[in-house]
């Protein structure tokens, strides 16, 4: 009797596979175009495996879909399915569609062979997956690890230019310090307080005395996951990283696994509700949002730009953090998901235009752009204009939350340094957008006719910018929901 | 009356333009239809718009024409729209000047045609929306989204030096409105609601917490923005080089509507939500008027280039707004209503003039020109007629709002009446001295004597200026009994602390 008691709890049940679903669907589909690959021939299997690849990412979507009609929690305590993790799923399923799409004309044009590259964005997905669904320290860890080692690889994917394999690199052995950070804080935190679980974890720091150590443990893992979202004063590599990774990497990298970090984050520091982790993130927003937009100032490579652009976004959705559990949550959830949108599509188009080799990322490259190429200088103005946070567009929407959360939480010095932040930005947006309009074309850059999956890719994207810019509202409830389902 | 057309008929003058310019994306590059069916669409909206004023209730208060629906539950943004007899005009005055902006654009924009007139129509529907919404965070959607067509059309259709001045313009309104957003999420934070009737009486009830500590702030946050896009002085140095730089028809839209952008926000923002910050500010903010009227003059005096000298005019004429509307009196907010839609109508026509003086000679000068007058006599009357209408003469609409603002300003101090009446001479010194270096005189250059005279197409682009001149110069109760109780119900409140303080 005893016995079958003890099978039942360590054989996993049927729900515990629905919870874990997506990633089993995204593993499959990986599995399945690493296996294709070497059987296929070379000029066939670009294609091919790119379009199973899609399906996986599409599949994973539906999944997603599926499981969320199953919330709860699964693989004895692990992984919990909320609208939260249902939230991030979707997230990431549709960026790895719109990467996908968006490579396929990039993998033929820069003449790489495809076949890893599907698997590995599959791969990444499945951590990124379940770091927003884990709900244990281990297990996110493990899952931080799938991602980022994913994403290592994939930043080095030109491999014929040195510069990427720089950016790999540069990029393997500072993101695994990281990893180590964050390893060591989940450490320090089993000492404090016995435990693994988050929910346990967060249950002993709302006990009377908190343990030294716990302060410690989570300014470990925060300094770790800062280094994976590119918040200063752990930002250094971004610019480098960016520059040399392959354009649809980039919009890949900037968003689903800040994404998935920015998940894990919010899970912890909703739980470890500890003093002075305000001022902690107080300080790194605060820097984050000066410091990117600063060095975004005097870039004139077009990767560099965006990438100081993103530390400074980091720091936007940071501020966010400094108002949990307020308003914070839904507002930070936007974000990502609006960032998500105008950035994937901004790489989108940096990687078409680019060409082989990737030799047009300059500033100058892009100079009457909107004479050249009328449609791709409106759409990526469009995200531009996102980026600055001007109306109609996601990225307004996204600040106006972060904003007023952080306001009604009473951060009024931060909001004050976040706008002030958001005038000096608009200037190197704009610094783009002039070029595009106001200056004559350059014949010796070629624009080729925009494919059919980029364009798929830039249509999803610019869609989605303007849906969140007109009506934010569903979105927003759905992610309102967590906090409601967070609060106990 | 049918209340179904009522409450649509905002929404429908507001986007009717949008939609034109969308469709105008898939219309093909064949010039000609494209500038037809952008007249058409301005001319359409035109006509709609008279709607407004044909059925407006006169001598009510309050909003007319509301609508106010829900647009997204959080934050708690509605889609709500009204007007009253100040809005109500602005409305009609955009409506009225972009086909005139259309028709003027006709020949001098012949690159990227297609474009040109989208972004122009963009740009009216952002133009429209900035003075119906009655909803804070639709007021700052359209006031942002003002921003990008005009910033567009100077950058690409404008003279030599228009990146810089599309960027400097860009960067100084989003900066200033910066502070207005940090306002307005500061009240919504503390109301939970962005409507300004119902903001206007939380505030009045003193239902808001901590508004006495912030209120000063708030104050400064919206006129910091109004400030720079009026332009008061010392705010005012993007103005010149933007107009300058700009293409006609959008300088006649940045002088004609965009400026009163910022005076209308002052009157119904400033004054509507803080009377009491208003009231204690007020002497510094007239002291900026009046330096701003006098400064503005004085510049345009010595100004070479035709198109600057207008633009500083603007900034003295702008200065009698911001003097009408800080006086707090009946008359001076009456006038200076009169003015912005004055203004707009005979800066919008000199700037039109100036334009087709460009087209023939490419060049703003007045050192170039001479005598004009023999050469093109049409053209010269025109300008003569704008240019006194402009200046202030009675029967003319300059004369009417001038009047009012300054008779307002002396009740409130006699001093600013006196300073403010010496703007009335300065403007007629530099614009006649202007007329009569331009038009009076020998030909000094012989290629003036073969420019043509107005054709048909710019004719029909001066007449409804001129006549609507003339009009609001002859007839203006047309336009103040709806005016007037708008701004009573302005100024209610301040006749409250009046008596709060005479009862102390």
């Amino acid at each position: 009797m005893s016995s079958a008691n003890d099978i039942a709890q360590v054989i996993p049940q049927a729900a515990d596979y629905v919870r874990i679903l997506p990633e089993i669907v995204l593993a499959i589909f990986g599995m399945v175009v690493m296996v294709l690959d070497p059987l296929m021939d070379e000029r066939r299997s670009q294609r091919m495996l790119g379009i199973i690849a899609l399906v996986g990412a599409l599949a994973a979507l539906v999944a997603t879909l599926f499981q969320s009609q199953y919330p709860g929690l699964g693989f004895w305590n692990m992984v919990r399915v909320d609208s939260f993790s249902v939230f991030f799923h979707f997230l990431i399923a549709a960026v790895t569609a719109v990467v996908i799409l968006a490579s396929y004309e990039y993998m033929e044009v820069q003449k790489i062979r495809a076949g890893e590259y599907y698997a590995l964005v599959l791969f990444g997905a499945l951590g990124m997956s379940l770091m927003s669904s884990a709900v244990e320290l281990v297990l996110i860890f493990i899952a931080l690890e799938i991602s980022s080692i994913s994403t290592y690889i994939l930043a080095g994917f030109r491999r014929r230019a040195a510069i990427s394999s720089e950016s790999s690199v540069k990029y393997f052995l500072l993101g695994s310090f990281a990893t180590a950070f964050f390893l060591y804080g989940v450490a320090l935190m089993f000492g404090a307080t016995g435990s693994t679980s988050i929910t346990v974890i967060g249950d002993a720091l709302r006990s009377e005395r908190i343990p030294i150590l716990a302060y410690v443990g989570v300014a470990f893992m925060f300094v770790g996951l800062g280094f994976k979202v590119a918040a200063a004063p752990f930002h250094v590599w971004t610019p480098d990283v960016y520059e040399g990774a392959p354009s649809p990497v980039v919009g890949f990298m900037s968003t689903a696994p800040k994404a998935a970090v920015f998940a894990v984050l919010l899970r912890i520091m909703f739980e470890a509700d500890a003093p002075g982790r305000l001022w902690l993130i107080w300080v790194v927003a605060a820097l984050s949002m000066t410091l990117g937009n600063i060095g975004a100032l005097v870039q004139d490579n077009v990767k560099r730009l965006l990438a100081y652009s993103s530390i400074a976004h980091a720091g936007y959705l940071l501020v966010a953090f400094a108002a949990l559990p307020n308003n914070g949550i839904p507002a930070a959830m936007f974000y990502t998901a609006s960032y998500a949108a105008m950035n994937v599509g901004a790489f989108a188009v940096i990687s078409h235009i680019g060409g082989e080799g990737e030799r047009f990322v300059t500033l100058e490259d892009y100079e009457g752009l909107g004479r050249r190429s009328p449609l791709l200088a409106a759409i990526l103005t469009i995200f531009l204009l996102s980026l600055i946070g001007i109306p109609i567009t996601g990225g307004f929407f996204a600040k106006f939350y972060v904003f007023s959360a952080a306001l009604q939480a009473n951060l009024v010095g931060l909001v004050i340094i976040g706008v002030l932040n958001s005038a000096v930005a608009s200037y190197y947006y704009l610094r783009l957008i002039v070029v595009m309009y106001m200056r004559e074309a350059r014949e010796e850059v070629p624009v080729s006719p925009i494919p059919l999956g980029l364009g798929a890719a830039l249509a999803i994207s610019v869609a989605a910018t303007i849906y969140l810019g007109v009506l934010p509202g569903r979105v927003l409830d759905y992610a309102a929901r967590t906090a409601a389902e967070w609060a106990r | 009356m049918s209340t179904a057309l009522d409450t649509s008929m905002l929404t429908l003058i507001t986007f009717i333009p949008l939609a034109g310019a969308l469709l105008l994306l898939l219309f093909p590059r064949r010039d000609r239809d494209i500038r037809l069916f952008a007249l058409v669409v301005s001319l359409l909206d035109f006509v709609l718009s008279l709607h407004l004023p044909v059925h407006f209730q006169r001598g009510q208060a309050g909003f007319q024409y509301e609508v106010n629906n829900l647009w997204v539950t959080n934050p708690n943004i509605h889609y709500h729209m009204g007007v009253d007899g100040v809005s109500m005009w602005l409305v009609v005055l955009t409506t009225f000047l972009t086909p005139l902006c259309v028709l003027i654009s006709w020949k001098s924009i012949h690159e990227r045609v297609k474009e040109f007139f989208i972004l122009l129509l963009v740009l009216q529907t952002a133009l429209i929306g900035v003075f119906v919404a009655l909803d804070l965070f639709l007021f700052y959607f359209f006031w942002e989204a003002t921003l990008i067509p005009m910033a567009l059309l100077i950058g690409i259709y404008g003279h030599e030096r228009r990146v810089y001045a599309a960027v400097k313009f860009f960067l100084y309104t989003m900066v200033a409105s910066m502070f207005m957003l940090a306002a307005i999420l500061w009240l919504y934070a503390k109301t939970g609601t962005f409507d300004f009737v119902s903001i206007q009486a939380a505030i009045r009830n003193g239902q808001v917490e901590n508004f006495t500590g912030a209120a000063p702030w708030l104050f400064l946050g919206f006129f910091v923005a109004f400030a720079v896009k009026v332009p008061v002085f010392p705010f005012h140095t993007w103005l010149p080089d933007a107009h300058v730089e700009a293409p006609t028809a959008g300088s006649v839209l940045l002088a004609g509507v965009l400026l009163k952008m910022g005076t209308y926000g002052m009157l119904r923002f400033n004054l509507g939500l803080f009377p009491e910050q208003s009231r204690s500010n007020a002497s510094w903010i007239m002291v900026l008027a009046l330096i701003g009227i006098v400064y503005g003059a004085l510049v345009a005096m010595v100004q070479p280039n035709m198109k600057k000298l207008i633009a500083y005019s603007s900034i003295s004429h702008l200065g009698f707004v911001v003097l009408g509307i800080f006086s707090f009196t009946q008359t001076g907010l009456d006038g200076a209503t009169y003015v912005m839609l004055a203004h707009g109508v005979s800066t919008g026509a000199l700037f039109m003039l100036a334009g087709i003086l460009y087209e023939r000679r490419h060049t703003y000068e007045i050192a170039e020109f001479g005598g004009l007058a023999t050469p093109m006599p049409v053209y010269a009357t025109f300008f003569l007629f704008i240019v006194l209408a402009s200046v202030g003469l009675p029967l003319l609409n300059g004369f009417i709002g001038e009047f009012l603002v300054l008779s307002g300003a002396f009740r409130d101090r006699a001093v600013y009446g006196i300073l403010g009446a010496t703007g009335v001479i300065w403007s007629a010194c530099y614009l006649l001295w202007m007329y009569q270096r331009v038009f009076y005189g020998k030909v000094t250059d012989s290629v003036n004597l073969a420019l043509p005279d107005l054709s048909g197409r710019e004719r029909a682009a001066l007449w409804p200026a001129a006549a609507v001149a003339l009009v609001m110069g002859v007839a203006p109760l047309l336009w103040l009994n709806a005016i007037d109780p708008a701004v009573q119900s302005v100024l209610a409140p301040f006749a409250q602390l009046a008596s709060k303080m005479v009862g102390r």
